[in-house]
C-alpha cells in the first residue's frame, strides 16, 4: 500500500527520497501527480500537455514549451508551431532525462515565452494557484503555476527578462535565472538568444540547487556555454553571517513598486541582518534607467532574427497560398500573435539601415555600462537585492491590451538580465494575501552563493508555499 | 574617346571540409537530395550552430596566401533575408569584422607584376540549391514548383572581394586562374565552376582612359567558366561604352549572363532596396586566432603560383610557365628537366600530350617522362603517344617503348610511297600544280599504312623529293 503523498507539500528532494527507500513506486509518484493535475489543471490550465507515458524512473518534471522534446509536440505556446514534434532533445531535456526525472508534460507559456502573463499563449492563459482571477506571471507561468499547484515537484523554465524569475515571485515559490552561459540554449526555441537562459523553479532552494546541478554546465552543442568554475554546492547552512548584501537604491524605490511589496522586502532584509548579513545601499543608476528601453532593443532585434525561420515550409503551421511569398505571409500572418508581430516589427526597425546605429548599436554600448555598474557594485557587496516584481499578481486582462505596462512588469528583472547575471528568487511574504518575491541578485557563475542566502533566508522565513485556499 | 574598363570581383569558394560550416554533416557532391542534413542546417527550432575549426584555419591560411591580416578578433554576422534556400531566414556570415582583409595578388605580365588589391576574405555558410520549374525565366517568381535541396546549405563558404584594380576581361580571366590555382594548391577546395566550388561575380563599370574616377557599376552573375567571365564582362563594357557615347547614364543592375547567346540579361529591378539588417551572431562567440597558430600556418604556405611563374619563365617564356602553372604542372615539368629532358621539349610535351591525353600529372613519373621527351623524335608516333596515355599507370616504364625503333630506312619504305603516290594521280597533279599542302595528306597515308610505325620526317622528306620530280 503506496503512502497518500501529498503533491502540494512534497519537494523534490523528499520524492527522490521516497523513491529512493522505494516507499513509492515511480509509477505510484507518476499518478500522485496525474491526479493532481486531473483535480486542478482544470482551472489553473498549466499544462499544453501532458504525456502518459515516459521513460526514466527518478522524480518527474515539468518542462515549459519552449524545450525541445524529442518525439513530443514543443509549440513555444505559439499557433505557427502547432503539430511540430521535434526529432532531437534540447541538452537540458537530455540532461533531465539521462538524470533518470521522468518527463509530466509541456507548461504553458507567453508565445515565444514573450510576455510577463501569459495571457499571450495562443493556448489560453494560465491561472495563479492563490487567485485562479489572477495572472501566474510569465512567460513561464505554466511552469511556476504548476510546482506551486502541486502540478509537479519542479519543473524548467527559461528567462530572457525575468520570465523565471518574475512568476516564481507571482505564485509564491523559488526561480533561478542562471549566469549566462552556465546552462545550454541547444534546443530550446529563441527568443534572445544574448539573453535566454533556462532554469529551474521549485518549491525549496535545495530542489533548485539540486536541478541546476543537473542541467548546467558547458555543451559542445552550445558555443556560448562555460564550465562551472566549481560544484554545486547545495545549501545546508542557516547563518548568513559575513555575508555582504547590497540594496540597489533605485531598483527598491522604483516608481510602481507597491507598499506591501516594499514592505515585505524590508521586512526580510531586516532579517538577514539578524542572520548575520552586512547590508549596505548601493546604486544602479544607469541600469534602471535604461535598462527597459535598452533590453526591448536587444530583444525585439535578436526575436525579429530567431523568428524568421517560421515560413511554414519545413515544419510547423502553414497556410496555403498561390506562391512561395504568399504561403510565408500568410502562414506568418496567421501563425504569430500580436505580440511576436510586434517584437518583430520593432526589432527589424531597430536593426534596419540609417537606424541601427541610433538603437541596436546604441542599446550595446548602453549595456555594457550595464555590466560594468553591476561588477563594480559587486565588488563591494557578495549580493545584490531588491523585490523581484514590483507588483503581486495583477488580474487577469489587467494589462492585456497595454503593452507598456505589461513590459513594466520585469523593470526590477531586466537589468540584471542585460548583466548576465543569476538572479534568484524566493518567496518572501504576502502583501493583500499574494506572495511577494525577493530578489537576489549574484555576480557572474556566483550561483552557490544564491543558493547559500536564498536557503537560511527560506528556513528563517518559514514562508507557506501552499496556497492559503488548499491548506 | 578611349575607355578603360574597371572591374571587381566577388568569388565565392566552397571549402572541401570534412563537415559543414556549423554543424557535423558531412559535406559532399553528388549524395541524394536532402540526406546530408540535421536540425542544426534545416534550422529547426533551437538547434543552434558551432563552428568548423578547419574551416577557421584553412580561411586563414588562404588569407595569409593572399597577404591578408589575419583579424585578432572575427565576428560572425546574421544577414538577414527571406528566401527558401535560407531554411534561418539569416545566413550566418560575417560582416565588419572579417577573418582576413587587406591583402594582395601579384598577377604577372609581360610588363611587371599587377598588383590586385583584395579587400577582404570572409567565412560564411552557404545556402541550399534551388531549382525552380515551370515559368520562363528559371527564377522564383512565376515558377510552378520550386525545389530544395538543403545537402549544400551550410557548406563552408569563403568570400573573396578584389579591389576594382582590374582593367581588362583578360586580366581578370588571368587573375582568377592564378587565384582558383593557389586556392587548389592549397588543399582547400577543388574550386570547380562546373560543379559550383568555385563561384564568381563581377562588378564592371568604366571610365574615360587616364581618369581614376569611379563610375557606376553593374554586377554580371552565373557566369560558369573563366572564358564566359571574359566574355561576359567584355559585352558589358562594350554596353556600358555605348550607353555613355550616346550620352545616356548606366544604372546600378545586376545582369545575368546567358552563355548560349553571349548575352546579358538584367535581373527584374528589386521592388524595395536590400537592407539585411546585420547585427552579430549572438549564438556563436568571436573567433579569435591564436597568433602562434597564424605563425605556423604562415611558415607552412608553400612557394605560390605567382612566384613560381617568375622563376621559371626565363627558361620558358611568360605565356609557356603561365599555362605550366596554372595548369598545375610545373613541379611535373620541373623534375622532368631535373631528370635529363630538354627544358622547352619537355614543357611542350607536358603542356599539350599530357594534358591531351588526360594524365594525372600528379602520377607521372618525371625520370619515364624524361626518357620519352627524349626520344619522342625517334620512336614511332603511335608508340609515343600511347606511353603517353600510360604515363599514369603504377609501375610505368618507358624502356619497352624506347626499344621501338620508327621505320627510317628509306629503302624499306620507297616502295610504298611510290605505291601511295600512284595511287592518287589527281592530288600529285594537284600539289605540283601548287597545292604544297598536300604533304601532310601523304604522309598521313604512309603512316596509316605503316601503322605509324614510319618515321615521319624520313617520309615528308622521301614525299617531297619524289613529288618534286
Amino acid at each position: 500500500m503506496a503512502p497518500v503523498v501529498d503533491t502540494l507539500r512534497l519537494t523534490a528532494e523528499q520524492a527522490a527520497a521516497l523513491l529512493e527507500r522505494r516507499e513509492i513506486s515511480p509509477a505510484e509518484l507518476r499518478e500522485a501527480y496525474f491526479e493532481a493535475i486531473a483535480e486542478r489543471d482544470g482551472e489553473l490550465h498549466c499544462y499544453l500537455r501532458t504525456t502518459e507515458t515516459a521513460e526514466g524512473d527518478g522524480v518527474p518534471i515539468a518542462l515549459k514549451d519552449v524545450i525541445s522534446t524529442k518525439g513530443v509536440e514543443t509549440t513555444a505556446g505559439s499557433r505557427i508551431l502547432a503539430g511540430y514534434v521535434p526529432v532531437f532533445d534540447a541538452t537540458v531535456a537530455a540532461r533531465v532525462k539521462a538524470a533518470g526525472l521522468s518527463l509530466l508534460g509541456k507548461t504553458n507559456t507567453d508565445e515565444f515565452a514573450m510576455g510577463s502573463s501569459t495571457e499571450n499563449s495562443a493556448y489560453g492563459p494560465s491561472r495563479n494557484p492563490w487567485d485562479p482571477t489572477r495572472v501566474p506571471g510569465g512567460s513561464g507561468g505554466g511552469s511556476a503555476a504548476a510546482v506551486t499547484a502541486g502540478l509537479a515537484p519542479w519543473a524548467l523554465g527559461s528567462d530572457t527578462g525575468g520570465s523565471i524569475k518574475q512568476p516564481s515571485a507571482l505564485c509564491g515559490n523559488v526561480g533561478l535565472r542562471p549566469t549566462y552561459g552556465s546552462v545550454s540554449r541547444y534546443g530550446v526555441v529563441a527568443f534572445a538568444s544574448s539573453l535566454d537562459q533556462i532554469g529551474p523553479v521549485a518549491k525549496t532552494v535545495r530542489d533548485v540547487a539540486l536541478l541546476y546541478s543537473i542541467i548546467a554546465g558547458r555543451d559542445p552543442l552550445d558555443s556560448t556555454t562555460a564550465e562551472l568554475p566549481e560544484p554545486v554546492r547545495l545549501p545546508e547552512d542557516d547563518s548568513l553571517a559575513g555575508l555582504r548584501i547590497g540594496v540597489p537604491t533605485e531598483l527598491n524605490e522604483a516608481e510602481g513598486i507597491e507598499p506591501g511589496v516594499r514592505d515585505a522586502v524590508r521586512r526580510t532584509l531586516e532579517l538577514a541582518e539578524e542572520l548575520g548579513a552586512e547590508v549596505g545601499e548601493c546604486s544602479l543608476p544607469r541600469s534602471v534607467r535604461y535598462g527597459l528601453p535598452c533590453y526591448y532593443l536587444i530583444a525585439p532585434a535578436e526575436a525579429s532574427s530567431n523568428l524568421a525561420r517560421y515560413d511554414g515550409i519545413r515544419y510547423g503551421a502553414r497556410a496555403e497560398g498561390s506562391s512561395y511569398q504568399e504561403v510565408v505571409e500568410r502562414t506568418r500572418d496567421e501563425g504569430f500573435g500580436d505580440e511576436p508581430k510586434r517584437r518583430i516589427m520593432l526589432g527589424t526597425y531597430a536593426l534596419s539601415a540609417g537606424y541601427y546605429d541610433a538603437y541596436y548599436g546604441q542599446a550595446q554600448k548602453v549595456r555594457t555600462l550595464i555590466i560594468e555598474e553591476h561588477r563594480e557594485a559587486l565588488e563591494r557587496f557578495d549580493l545584490l537585492a531588491c523585490p523581484t516584481s514590483p507588483t503581486v499578481a495583477f488580474p487577469l486582462g489587467e494589462r492585456a491590451d497595454d503593452p507598456l505596462a505589461m513590459y513594466a512588469a520585469d523593470l526590477l528583472t531586466i537589468p540584471s538580465c542585460l548583466a548576465g547575471l543569476p538572479g534568484l528568487s524566493i518567496p518572501c511574504g504576502l502583501s493583500d494575501g499574494l506572495p511577494v518575491g525577493l530578489q537576489l541578485i549574484g555576480p557572474q557563475f556566483g550561483e552557490n552563493t544564491l543558493f547559500r542566502a536564498g536557503h537560511a533566508l527560506e528556513q528563517a522565513l518559514g514562508f507557506d508555499t501552499v496556497p492559503e485556499r488548499w491548506r | 574617346m578611349s575607355w578603360e574598363p574597371v572591374i571587381g570581383l566577388e568569388i565565392h569558394v566552397q571549402l572541401k571540409t570534412k563537415t559543414k560550416m556549423f554543424c557535423r554533416c558531412p559535406v559532399g557532391f553528388g549524395a541524394g537530395e536532402n540526406t546530408q542534413t540535421c536540425p542544426v542546417c534545416l534550422g529547426f527550432p533551437g538547434a543552434l550552430p558551432v563552428t568548423n575549426r578547419v574551416a577557421v584555419e584553412w580561411t586563414i591560411l588562404l588569407g595569409l596566401a593572399l597577404d591578408c591580416t589575419i583579424a585578432e578578433r572575427a565576428v560572425f554576422a546574421r544577414k538577414n533575408y527571406f528566401y527558401p534556400d535560407l531554411p534561418k531566414g539569416y545566413q550566418i556570415s560575417q560582416y565588419d569584422l572579417p577573418l582576413c582583409k587587406d591583402g594582395k595578388m601579384l598577377v604577372p605580365t609581360a610588363d611587371g607584376d599587377r598588383v590586385i588589391g583584395i579587400v577582404r576574405a570572409h567565412l560564411e555558410e552557404d545556402a541550399a540549391k534551388t531549382v525552380h520549374v515551370g515559368g520562363s525565366t528559371g527564377r522564383i517568381g512565376g515558377a510552378a514548383w520550386s525545389l530544395v535541396d538543403y545537402n549544400r546549405g551550410g557548406t563552408p563558404l569563403v568570400e573573396i572581394v578584389t579591389a576594382p584594380d582590374l582593367h581588362s576581361p583578360e586580366e581578370a580571366k588571368r587573375f582568377l586562374q592564378l587565384l582558383r590555382q593557389t586556392i587548389v594548391e592549397l588543399g582547400i577546395s577543388d574550386a570547380e565552376m562546373e560543379k559550383g566550388t568555385l563561384r564568381v561575380d563581377a562588378n564592371v563599370s568604366v571610365r574615360p582612359a587616364g581618369s581614376d574616377e569611379l563610375r557606376t557599376r553593374t554586377e554580371i552573375k552565373n557566369m560558369n567558366s573563366f572564358t564566359f567571365i571574359a566574355r561576359g564582362i567584355e559585352a558589358e563594357v562594350e554596353r556600358q561604352i555605348a550607353v555613355w557615347e550616346a550620352g545616356e547614364e548606366v544604372r546600378q543592375e545586376t545582369y545575368d549572363f546567358d552563355a548560349a547567346t553571349g548575352r546579358l540579361t538584367p535581373r527584374r529591378a528589386k521592388e524595395e532596396a536590400d537592407d539585411y539588417r546585420y547585427f552579430p551572431e549572438p549564438d556563436l562567440v568571436p573567433v579569435e586566432p591564436d597568433r602562434r597558430l597564424v605563425e605556423r600556418l604562415r611558415a607552412e604556405l608553400p612557394e605560390l603560383p605567382a612566384a613560381r611563374i617568375r622563376r621559371i619563365e626565363g627558361e620558358l617564356g611568360l605565356e609557356r610557365a603561365i599555362v605550366l602553372v596554372t595548369g598545375g604542372l610545373d613541379r611535373l615539368w620541373q623534375e622532368t628537366v631535373e631528370a635529363g629532358a630538354d627544358a622547352l621539349a619537355a614543357a611542350n610535351v607536358v603542356a599539350n600530350n599530357l594534358v591531351r591525353a588526360g594524365v594525372d600529372p600528379e602520377l607521372v613519373s618525371p625520370k619515364e617522362l624524361a626518357k620519352l621527351v627524349g626520344a619522342r623524335e625517334r620512336i614511332p608516333r603511335v608508340a609515343f603517344d600511347e606511353a603517353i596515355a600510360r604515363l599514369g599507370e603504377p609501375g610505368f616504364s618507358a624502356d619497352p617503348y624506347l626499344a621501338r625503333e620508327a621505320v627510317s630506312d628509306v629503302a624499306a619504305l620507297d616502295p610504298l610511297v611510290d605505291a601511295i603516290l600512284a595511287a592518287h594521280p589527281e592530288q600529285v597533279a594537284a600539289y605540283r600544280g601548287g597545292k604544297e599542302g598536300l604533304l601532310g595528306f601523304f604522309v598521313g597515308q604512309v603512316m596509316r599504312e605503316t601503322d605509324g610505325t614510319a618515321n615521319p620526317r624520313v617520309v615528308s622528306d622521301l614525299l617531297r623529293e619524289k613529288l618534286a620530280g
